[in-house]
């Protein structure tokens, strides 16, 4: 069982007109402990539903996400459940996700509060621990958030997603906000957490590029669904889907070389009324007769591969460990 | 060949009630036609400021100094009815966030059209047929029914070529782009990079681009000028800046950037963060942050110096030769 589990997961918003649209539709994703795993994809593709869905944000419509082998509960009125505590959320913007008029220390004190494992009295002791295991000073803790910079802001929401002593960590966007000098010093703080602390996280980005350096998996979402997911230098070398080769296409490289990036025809059509069949097929430049009716599964190909496209249809040579999961005869 | 553009020592700064205080200090370069001039830096290096100076938009209480020459003219000096007859016709901007820079209550069409009407004198038929041609130049689909379309009916990527379509419309011979892809989604980028790419070439258009993203000037600017605080860093042809760039800044941006061919390389933070104007560091401002930096650093601001073909570069103590010493 892995620490996060989501299974056939889908999430459903209604417009105000009342039409109904599937943000997300039967999503399978895991992470294990210590392991980074990516999420990207492109505006409306879904990928922030699916971890507010992971975190209990927001209901799903189908399937199931647990963690640590059991049911997440949705967030509602009452207070969550302690053991769900170790599964906590980072935001994208940490201009808006801290509170402006309450100190830095006593924000991340709040979780031990919370918790009631620990004693007041070592609070200011453990609060600074923790900005100095996120690289901040320990004076940190009596500054106000403005007078912080949006790098040492985002250490600050780490540090107090950390406080809870989380086993599970989800990420939306936690380095789109910060200029492209930090956001490296950001993106090696995440690797390291995960691997010294045991900490599973799930970082949801639009940015190929970088989490091809922080995640030891990804996963390319789509339209709601999510077409791949592998190894992130396997899917680098070889992706199998044909967006995912568009998405890693489409990134200009900072080599000098001038090649213009190439882009994707078409654009993302409206999620309340997605393309029958592949849901990229109008878009794909591969396609075939069978993408326009059929919908293709994500399907495991061994070495922990899977895609969800028509042209991988053909199982590799059997193996063993290439069978379906959940799947028992 | 005489460039289309020549910006000389340009200085922007905000007179506040502690004397002034400096955004864009001496700040010079080129534009040719029929090329794409790259101005990079990240937040609070002063790159927008220094494009709004170019335009006249300068917010309140900012004043420019220096010189900015298009065609014989200060752009800076300009009267503001010389100006506005310059914005547009000779030079147009577009902006970062296409969803806040279109009305969103008035129609493509009156968007389009009223600038050829105001600036070229031009009837509403003619006008029209101008706005249709446009829209098909930038490559909206169907773009007589987009005519009378609303913003919010358009994706990210349309509204930004609708507000290219725009900028154009009076065929000005520069058109300044402020991070015109950083909104949008990397696939949907790529075809931007190329209709101002092809924009370029066919209408003999020079495009000032300014970005943080440096993969996206490498893929389009054929020249480039790195600002860090204020100041220019480092310039020249984008080949040898991006491959052999000699400033320590501009090689710790770069080595900062996630490198598409080698992902077993862990990135390289730049410790610190950029510093705004108002903290800016004595000498040279990136000193603090510097792994280059010796104490002469924070003395005096390092002079501009011409290193070779065309690339210049702010810096006593190159990195190739301390890299050697060490």
């Amino acid at each position: 069982m892995s620490l996060l589990e989501l299974r056939d997961v889908g999430v459903v918003y209604q417009r105000r007109d009342g039409t109904l649209v599937p943000a997300v539709v039967g999503a399978n994703l895991s992470v294990e402990a210590g392991e980074i795993v990516g999420l990207v994809g492109e505006t409306g593709c879904g990928k922030t539903s699916l971890a507010r869905a992971a975190v209990g944000l927001v209901p799903t419509t189908g399937g199931s996400v647990m963690f640590e082998g059991r049911e997440v509960h949705v967030l509602g009125r009452r207070a969550r459940p302690a053991r769900e505590r170790r599964l906590q959320l980072v935001f994208q913007n940490p201009y808006e996700s801290i509170n402006p008029r309450r100190t830095v220390g006593a924000q991340i004190a709040d979780a031990f509060a919370i918790g009631g494992k620990h004693a007041r009295s070592s609070f200011s002791h453990r609060v600074e621990q923790l900005l100095q295991r996120v690289g901040l000073p320990a004076s940190m803790a009596r500054r106000f958030p403005h007078q912080l910079s949006g790098g040492q802001r985002q250490r600050i929401a780490i540090a107090r997603a950390l406080a809870a002593d989380p086993a599970m960590i989800v990420l939306d966007e936690p380095l789109s906000a910060l200029d492209a000098s930090v956001q490296a010093q950001v993106a090696n703080l995440l690797v390291e957490l995960a691997r010294d602390l045991n900490v599973g996280m799930l970082l949801i980005s639009h940015d190929l590029a970088i989490v091809r350096h922080v995640a030891h998996r990804t996963a390319v979402m789509y339209l709601g669904v999510v077409v791949e997911t592998a190894p992130t230098a396997e899917l680098w070398k070889a992706p199998m889907h044909p967006y995912t080769q568009a998405l890693i296409d489409s990134i200009p490289h900072a080599d000098g070389a001038g090649h213009l990036p190439v882009a994707l025809p078409g654009e993302i059509p409206d999620p309340a009324r997605p393309p029958a069949g592949c849901r990229f097929h109008p878009r794909c430049p591969r396609v075939m007769d069978r993408c326009l009716t059929d919908i293709p599964h994500l399907v495991a190909k061994g070495d922990g591969r899977e895609v969800a496209c028509w042209l991988h249809e053909k199982p590799l040579v059997a193996h063993p460990s290439a069978s379906l999961p959940g799947v028992s005869l | 060949m005489k460039p289309l553009l020549s910006v000389r020592d340009l200085r922007v700064w905000l007179d506040t009630a502690r004397g002034p205080l400096s955004i864009v200090d001496g700040v010079s370069f080129d534009i040719a036609a029929g090329q794409v001039f790259g101005l990079a830096g990240e937040s609070g290096s002063g790159k927008t400021i220094t494009a709004l100076a170019l335009l006249g938009l300068l917010p309140a209480g900012a004043r420019a100094g220096g010189s900015a020459i298009l065609d014989g003219r200060d752009l800076l000096t300009m009267r503001s009815a010389q100006r506005r007859r310059t914005r547009g016709r000779e030079i147009a901007m577009v902006f970062q966030d296409p969803v806040s820079s279109l009305h969103p209550m008035l129609t493509i069409e009156r968007q389009l059209t009223e600038h050829l009407r105001y600036q070229l004198g031009m009837s509403h038929r003619e006008a029209v047929e101008r706005a249709v041609q446009l829209l098909t130049d930038v490559r909206i689909p169907n773009p007589k029914a987009a005519l009378r379309g609303y913003p919010h009916q358009f994706s990210g990527g349309m509204r930004q070529r609708i507000q290219i379509a725009i900028g154009l419309a009076c065929e000005p011979r520069l058109l300044v782009a402020d991070e015109p892809t950083t909104a949008l989604d990397v696939t949907v980028q790529a075809g931007i990079l190329r209709l101002l790419h092809r924009l370029c070439r066919e209408k003999d258009l020079a495009v000032m681009l300014i970005t943080h993203d440096l993969g996206v000037l490498s893929a389009l600017a054929d020249t480039v000028t790195v600002m860090y605080a204020g100041r220019v860093v480092e310039s020249g042809p984008t080949s040898h800046v991006m491959r052999s760039s000699r400033h320590p800044y501009t090689r710790a941006l770069i080595d900062s950037l996630p490198h598409p061919e080698a992902s077993d390389r862990a990135l390289v933070p730049i410790a610190g963060e950029p510093a705004g104007p108002e903290s800016r560091p004595s000498g040279c401002a990136f000193h603090p942050r510097c792994r280059y930096a010796e104490s002469s650093c924070a003395a005096s601001v390092p002079p501009l110096v011409q290193i070779d073909d065309g690339r210049e570069m702010a810096c006593p103590v190159d990195p190739l030769v301390a890299s050697v010493a060490r």
